[in-house]
């Protein structure tokens, strides 16, 4: 199976290893991610600040590049993942913001990609009993909580993906190679996003609440599925001990025995390394 | 009693504020709310009311971060992120300085970069907002030493200037 690929700008700096897991365990599980040649910004949290049409534009331009092949569009960050499927969803169900945009950009919407997140291909197209099977190190004894944050879910007609109250695909995956997900009720609470700059008072108090209701919960660690979330979860976090965060590739990888995942581990501002020499894992 | 504000959110906005009931569901659940002056349901509230001073005036649209908690809890199905967004450009056209300066300058130097680069550059962004914003400039060093050793903040863009289509998106949208 081949898709196209949208790392999107996070990918390439501080999210440097949810690009390299995630391109790793779909290597190792056969499938081919071509990355999209010449894609640009999303937009992210910042675009549609200022103006509703250049928030579709930015992702919109990106789609017409996926247009060219026959392939699903696989994208890891949630807010890339957001955006992609908002403008996607524009196009679909309003003619008139197709017809501007595709006169803005010179291109024909065609409707023929489907924007996916890493989660949903791992989980539709592999299944958790294939991830079971590739298991050589299952995770037996780590404890995590799934940490979704707001975009991969919301707003729902939007996102399509999962349940944005309780979403279970994360955890699904994470049982099958071995970890143990233990319940918590803010898997899809926000991390205070673009606030982390300008005010991290604010974005201190919510990641420090998280961390403090995942030790309640018992985990030794979050796992996560989006670059902005586990940057502000591990830049953030202010109280000892601090509870690393993960991205759910980085476990899966682990899992399966890559040589790689060393790397990723060694790029974290929190060093997650001794919650798995804790656990023996 | 509906003012010119409403007409204005709404059609910024493709949202009909008017369905709203005060059930103050958006409220109860926005993560930012403990920082706002008013909260979401409120501000709907002074929108229908027309006062837009003091709404302008407020930090609150500045620090709605977009998390869609509130457009999915809304039952009347009214995506209140959406008419924050309004609300700020609004407040930009008619000149009113940012109840929240930073968190308006992190969006303009964000937007700033994409536009020159195509995409986004976290040492640049970290750089300008720091020299630019009233954000005491220790803070987030160590943070940002920590990225850098890690290899995670390139100093140099991967590419040196925005493709032509992300130049006439930028151009056609007038920004
Ligand atoms: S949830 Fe909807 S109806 Fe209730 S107060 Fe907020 S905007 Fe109004
Ligand atoms: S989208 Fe904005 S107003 Fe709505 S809950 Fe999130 S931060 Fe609050």
């Amino acid at each position: 199976m081949n898709y196209s690929y949208y790392p999107g700008c996070s990918l390439h700096s501080t999210g440097l290893e949810y690009g390299l897991s995630t391109r790793a365990v779909f290597k190792h599980l056969g499938l081919g991610l071509t990355e999209l040649d010449g894609w640009n910004c999303c937009g992210a949290s910042s675009a549609h600040v200022f103006d509703h049409n250049l928030a579709l534009a930015l992702p919109a331009q990106t789609l017409s590049l996926a247009q060219a092949f026959d392939r699903d569009l696989v994208i890891p960050c949630a807010a890339c993942y957001n955006r992609l499927k908002g403008a996607d969803m524009a196009m679909r169900n309003d003619a008139a913001t197709r017809s501007q945009l595709e006169s803005m950009l010179g291109f024909q919407y065609t409707g023929s990609v489907a924007v996916r997140p890493v989660l949903a291909v791992l989980a539709e197209d592999v299944g958790v009993k294939r991830i079971a099977e590739e298991t050589r190190h299952p995770l037996n004894g780590l404890k995590v909580v799934t940490y979704y944050g707001c975009l991969l879910v919301r707003p729902p007609e939007i996102a399509q993906f999962d349940d944005p109250d309780n979403p279970q695909v994360m955890a699904e995956l994470l049982r099958a190679v071995g970890a143990e997900v233990m319940p918590w009720s803010h898997a899809t609470d926000c991390c205070g996003g673009s606030l982390s700059l300008s005010r991290s008072d604010v974005v201190q108090n919510l990641v420090g609440k998280l961390a403090e209701r995942a030790r309640e919960a018992g985990a030794d660690t979050i796992a996560t599925a989006c670059p902005l979330c586990q940057v502000n979860l591990e830049m953030r976090q202010t109280a000892e001990p601090k509870v690393p965060a993960f991205y759910f590739t980085e476990l899966l990888g682990l899992a399966f025995g890559l040589s790689d995942s060393e790397k990723w581990f060694s790029k974290h501002l929190i060093d997650p390394r001794p919650v798995l020499e804790r656990v023996a894992v | 009693m509906n003012s010119n504000l409403v007409l204005e959110v709404d059609r910024l906005s493709g949202q009909q504020i008017g369905l709203c009931y005060h059930c103050h569901k958006c409220t109860a659940g926005c993560p930012v709310v403990d920082a706002m002056q008013y909260g979401p349901d409120l501000l709907l509230r002074m929108v229908a009311l027309g006062r837009d001073d003091a709404i302008f005036k407020s930090r609150d649209i500045w620090l709605c971060v977009g998390c869609y908690t509130c457009a999915t809890r809304c039952p009347n199905g009214i995506n209140i992120a959406a008419t924050m967004d309004g609300l700020r450009q609004i407040s930009l056209a008619r000149g009113y300085a940012a109840g929240e300066r930073d968190a308006l300058l992190f969006h303009r130097l964000f937007m700033g970069v994409v536009k020159r680069f195509g995409r986004s550059h976290e040492a640049f962004m970290l750089g300008l907002f720091k020299i630019l914003s009233k954000v005491p400039l220790m803070n987030d060093i160590p943070a940002g030493i920590g990225l850098f050793v890690r290899g995670k903040v390139p100093l140099l863009p991967a590419r040196i200037t925005a493709s032509a289509q992300v130049r006439q998106i930028f151009q056609r949208s007038k920004k």
